[in-house]
């Protein structure tokens, strides 16, 4: 048998012509202005390296929110320790899921801006409400490009009013905000846990910090026990309105965790003796 | 031709450290009419004279709106002022389809003021002539600043720009101290009477010649013209130029009265380093 895939059932080159092996090395750097350009220019269609859940909830006295700490290459652990909820100035902070390549592209911009929003100004300007409208802005223009940014972001913080802001935009440039929010499978696994405790603004407003942490945490355990993608060790953020604080807290382990069920799972992989 | 070798163009200085192009172009802005700004705590008003051409023209329009919440008062060339409010508009609509809040003033006069002074270190260009005053209401209060060609940007509490204006700056440093806590209809009365003394001797403020505009806390950016500057001149007891009537003036030295005679705009003007002999 001839192992070169090009021979496999290929229509007869006397009907269609050669191979045209362009469509083998198409790539998505742009060679339109060559004039041996005879396939089109390629974009990002699937994220390589990504992030999994982004997840948030607000309470009585602002916002918690969670993000692991792994880079998954397909299903490989390519890397376990990424700061995935990035602070914005001092008043937001963004957590971001889907592919890492384009979030640390996300991550110079957002710094670009800080850096621009700091200029001729003697107060900070840039706050989460004008930072959603931003990457809503920048998101939107990428996918009209047919070529978007593969991320979820979550921007919490607060607006020019010191009120919560807590926003999803996705690679469409939809923007949406709710009381819970997730980003990818924390859509299917978090979100109805959130929303045990949390289905209405009214239900945020009775719950306390301590609770939002504990229910984050609990979130944070479930997608580890069932998403295959994602990571016991996370950052923690937690957003204070009565005191305005904006606290990261890293390296959190998922605990309580009970893996003794695990032995009488069978029928996957080589059986244990 | 040239009054000496250093002023072929706006990229050279003189030995005595000056830029004489951005002097002249300073100068134009007091062949324009006056514009009189100032601010209380919640409000910006600008006044101005417009001036017509002639006596069938139309008159030459003096304040521009660029958001709902700022607009600039101009003295000089008009068309380079429509090139820096287009830029401006075009900055304020982008802050808010970006961002989605209004261009905040600092912003906005930072950033025509670097577009000005690249015209004054790039070979080939001039630099705009024309003055403006910027008015706005932001996050940060009112505001109101002085744009000049030189690319020189001051927050002021009252300033005038433009022919006689002098007087206007004379008006405003005596009432200054009462500006921050006036009504609306205190400021433009301050405003309009600082107006008044830029007039020359035979004309008067009229609902054709007067224009006057304010923004600030919960008011957008209005301007009033023609007939609906009547309610605003009635603010006045006399519509013409006091200090006329007891003329004799002080020390009506300077550049503030004299109009398109060149030869004494060629006069170093008085900011001067302590010049030296610059004649050739």
């Amino acid at each position: 048998m001839n192992h070169d895939p090009f021979h496999w059932g290929r229509p007869s080159q006397g009907t269609y012509g050669d191979y045209n092996y362009n469509i083998a090395h198409a790539s998505n750097v742009d060679k339109s202005n060559k004039s041996n350009s005879e396939f089109p220019k390629m974009h990002t269609q699937q994220p390589m390296i990504t992030g999994t859940s982004v997840i948030a909830i607000k309470y009585n006295d602002g916002i918690v929110m969670a993000a692991d700490n792994m880079g998954s290459y397909g299903s490989l652990l390519k890397l376990d320790d990424l700061q995935r909820i990035i602070p914005v100035g001092s008043n937001s902070v963004v957590g971001i899921s889907g592919d890492i390549s384009d979030f640390q592209y996300l991550e110079r911009l957002l710094d670009d801006l800080e850096v621009e929003d700091s200029y001729d100004m003697e107060n900070e300007n840039l706050k989460a409400n004008h930072l959603s409208e931003y990457l809503t802005r920048v998101m939107y223009n990428r996918r009209s490009k047919m070529n978007p940014l593969w991320n979820a972001i979550i921007v919490a913080g607060f607006d020019d009013n010191d009120e919560l802001v807590l926003k999803h935009v996705d690679l469409l440039g939809v923007a949406y905000s709710s009381p819970t929010l997730a980003t990818g499978f924390g859509n299917h696994l978090a979100i109805p846990l959130l929303r045990q405790k949390v289905e209405t603004e009214d239900d945020a407003a009775k719950l306390t910090k301590e609770e939002a942490i504990k229910t984050i945490k609990d979130c944070m355990k479930v997608l580890f026990y069932r998403d295959a993608r994602s990571w016991d060790k996370y950052s923690l953020c937690v957003i204070e309105k009565s005191t305005k604080s904006i606290k990261i807290e890293k390296d959190v382990k998922v605990e309580g965790m009970k893996w003794d069920f695990a032995q009488h799972i069978t029928g996957y992989g080589i059986p244990q003796q | 031709m040239f009054r000496n070798n250093y002023d072929n163009d706006a990229t050279t200085f003189s030995p005595t450290g000056r830029i004489f192009q951005i002097e002249y172009a300073i100068e134009a802005i007091k062949q324009g009419s006056a514009a009189v700004g100032l601010v209380s705590k919640t409000h910006v008003v600008l006044v101005a004279l417009k001036r017509n051409a002639e006596e069938l023209g139309s008159y030459q329009k003096k304040i521009i709106k660029v958001d709902n919440h700022m607009g600039i008062a101009l003295a000089g060339l008009a068309p380079d002022a429509r090139i820096l409010s287009n830029y401006l508009r075009q900055q304020a609509m982008s802050s808010k389809m970006v961002f989605n809040r209004p261009l905040s003033l600092s912003k906005a006069v930072h950033s025509i003021a670097d577009k000005a002074q690249e015209n004054t270190q790039s070979a080939g260009g001039r630099p705009y002539g024309v003055g403006l005053l910027v008015a706005g209401f932001d996050d940060s209060g009112a505001h109101l600043y002085e744009f000049l060609p030189s690319g020189s940007v001051l927050e002021y509490v009252g300033a005038a720009i433009g022919a006689r204006s002098q007087a206007a700056k004379t008006f405003l440093e005596r009432k200054f101290d009462e500006f921050p806590n006036a009504t609306k209809e205190q400021l433009i009365e301050f405003a309009l009477t600082a107006l008044r003394d830029t007039l020359a001797q035979d004309k008067e403020l009229t609902t054709a010649n007067t224009t006057v505009a304010i923004v600030g806390k919960d008011q957008d950016f209005t301007v009033y013209d023609d007939d609906n500057v009547e309610q605003w001149l009635n603010l006045l007891d006399s519509l013409t130029n006091t200090r006329s009537t007891n003329i004799k003036d002080e020390e009506d030295d300077d550049d503030d009265d004299d109009e398109g005679d060149n030869e004494n705009a060629e006069e170093a003007p008085a900011a001067a380093p302590e010049s030296m002999d610059i004649d050739p």
